[in-house]
């Protein structure tokens, strides 16, 4: 039947990786390129030796004050945050086995808003709003787990749903506060919600987090594959599905919530970045997981850079931003891959 | 008791399974030998994939053991038993596009250590058995642009990449035309012959007739009939089995099984 066929390609999987490769190697300089962008930029510039300089130690005058105290730590936390939210999106599509699953998806950031708001409304200070959209975090997904436990084929479809519910009243919660929220608090909450980067204090959290997730999820990575490819077929080979997908919920939450934490519920990367990657090489979990990593550290350095240059003074929350590059690019490439 | 050097490859020890608060089997007793060809034969609903999956070692019975190579699925090392006994499920849900070559490599999963990647030998065992189900040529193909009947013969090619021992098979032959329905069986009693094992669902009662060596009837409440397949396969028992009559047409030497 297959006498007309041409030879076949000696190997085509090592092929179709080597690309894989080059897109990895290609999203480390875009990587690079982003930090200099985002050390460089804004409303005094730096330039190239002077930003070398900075960054390698040298004594400085005011432009390596700036890029070490400012600009390198908020450069950080959005790449690191960037990062965490695409990886996290990764693991939910995987686990819920829907491309169109975020981080968001079972409540984690209407959780961290809740607590993150609340705190506002208290008018506690800004690590107090942190340990609120932490606690709120984690206690969204503990609460979604806890309801949607249980074990066969409709733990998915019962996850999900429980997901939606929890962050649909959370998002009931929220609106209560703002609309409680006196005049001058409002203005804070409204930019927590959207996501904003100008007011980290932290950024190494969420970079050691990053790396540790990253650490935590690759050697998993096939298992994965195989759980994407349904329950029956991932446990006739082999696969401990239970134990996979408790790890896997369990580190998709808590990445999330430390990004959430971090920069506010950044909306977009999540559900974006993980699916333009399984576009462009495939959707194999051990070259997926770190193109997508690095994607998403490179949209969310470079927006928050676009954020607070585009129209400065003025600093624009930069969840706008990745929602307004997303949504196109997304629509763009979804249009060129019919199925 | 036969005394066998080699342990039967799949034993059921008084197993009874339910589902739901129905009952798919009690106290059923067979053996499979390596060369054996099982076929698993009942009405819609009377549990024939879920007596598979427990055989398979994916499901608790209700009480009961099944034996894989004469020991039960627990005292196999953890991951062991993927490199001995192969499920091919009634579907494959394809929720992400993957390529062909891809989707075979999976049935490589269990020969792999944790950090490892599929060798060109991997490959290889992948582009044959591609070859071995029509499917050269079909490498960087697309799964979503697949048929049905393709997507099933790439499934069988994937079980085919896991090189089991013991071949556990859902509804084999769906969405195949009659070419490759026949092409299929004959692959897996060129299998059977070099000393693996079969054991698979099927709904069509002459090839069932045809392939198998022993049958096991179930009656859909419960009860089971096992036995070489000459035995088990006869009008009266398959007419109640399935709540239809049927009448054998004798030709040659085979007989023909049609509905009244």
């Amino acid at each position: 039947m297959a006498s007309t066929q041409p030879a076949i390609p000696l190997t085509p999987y090592r092929r179709s990786h080597g690309r894989a490769r080059r897109v990895l190697a290609g999203l480390v300089l875009a990587a690079l390129a982003a930090f200099a962008w985002s050390l460089s930029a804004g409303a005094l510039p730096v330039s190239g030796s002077d930003l070398l300089n900075a960054i390698t130690g040298g004594a400085g005058g005011m432009e390596t004050d700036i890029v070490r105290t400012l600009r390198l730590p908020r450069a950080t936390a959005a790449f690191a945050c960037g990062g965490l939210l695409a990886l996290a999106g990764a693991l939910m599509q995987v686990l819920l086995r829907n491309p169109l699953a975020d981080p968001y998806v079972l409540g984690i950031s209407g959780g961290a808003a809740v607590g993150a708001l609340g705190a506002i409304l208290a008018g506690a200070a800004s690590g107090w709003i942190d340990a609120g959209a932490f606690v709120g975090a984690l206690g969204a997904t503990l609460l979604v787990f806890g309801l949607a436990r249980g074990d066969g084929s409709w733990t998915q479809t019962r996850l999900l749903l429980t997901g939606v519910i929890v962050a649909a009243g959370c998002g009931a919660a929220v609106a209560l506060m703002l609309s409680l929220a006196p005049e001058g608090r409002v203005k804070g909450m409204l930019f927590w919600l959207m996501g904003d980067a100008s007011s980290v204090s932290q950024p190494w959290p969420a970079l050691v987090l990053l790396l540790m997730g990253l650490v935590i999820a690759l050697p998993f990575a096939r298992e994965l594959n195989l759980l994407a490819r349904g329950e029956i077929t991932a446990r006739a080979l082999g696969v401990r599905v239970g134990r996979l997908r408790a790890l896997v919920y369990g580190l998709g939450a808590l990445l999330t919530a430390v990004a959430v934490t971090t920069v506010g519920s950044v909306g977009f990367v999540g559900l974006i970045v993980p699916h333009l990657v399984r576009l462009a090489i495939g959707n194999d979990q051990r070259l997926l997981l770190p193109a997508a990593t690095l994607a998403g550290g490179v949209l969310l350095c470079a927006a928050d850079t676009a954020a607070r240059t585009v129209v400065a003074p003025i600093q624009l929350p930069v969840g706008v931003l990745t929602a307004l590059i997303g949504v196109p690019v997304f629509l763009f490439l979804l249009a060129r891959h019919p199925r | 008791m036969k005394m066998d050097v080699r342990p039967p490859i799949l034993g059921a020890d008084r197993l009874s399974v339910e589902i739901g608060r129905h009952s798919v089997c009690r106290e059923l007793d067979f053996t499979l030998q390596p060369g054996d060809t099982l076929v698993i034969l009942g009405r819609n609903g009377a549990g024939k994939s879920t007596l598979l999956h427990t055989l398979a070692g994916l499901r608790e019975p209700l009480g009961g053991a099944v034996l894989l190579a004469g020991q039960p699925y627990g005292a196999w090392p953890r991951g062991h038993e993927a490199c001995l006994r192969g499920l091919l499920a009634q579907s494959q849900p394809d929720f992400f596009s993957a390529t062909v070559l891809e989707t075979a490599l999976v049935g490589r999963h269990p020969y792999l250590g944790r950090w490892d990647w599929e060798s060109p030998e991997d490959e290889a065992i992948a582009l044959d058995a591609l070859a071995q189900m029509g499917l050269e040529g079909f490498a960087e193909r697309q799964v979503p642009t697949l048929s049905g009947g393709e997507r099933q013969r790439l499934a069988i090619a994937a079980l085919l990449v896991q090189q089991p021992r013991l071949y556990l098979l859902d509804e084999p032959l769906s969405h195949l035309d009659l070419h490759h329905e026949i092409a299929v069986l004959e692959h897996f009693r060129g299998l059977a012959a070099s000393g693996s094992g079969v054991a698979m669902v099927l709904h069509d009662i002459n090839l069932a007739a045809r392939y198998a060596s022993h049958v096991l009837l179930l009656d859909g409440e419960g009860g089971h009939v096992f036995g070489p397949a000459r035995k088990v396969l006869t009008v009266e028992r398959l007419s109640a089995a399935f709540g239809h009559p049927l009448r054998a047409v004798i030709d040659g030497d085979s007989t023909l099984f049609v509905p009244v």
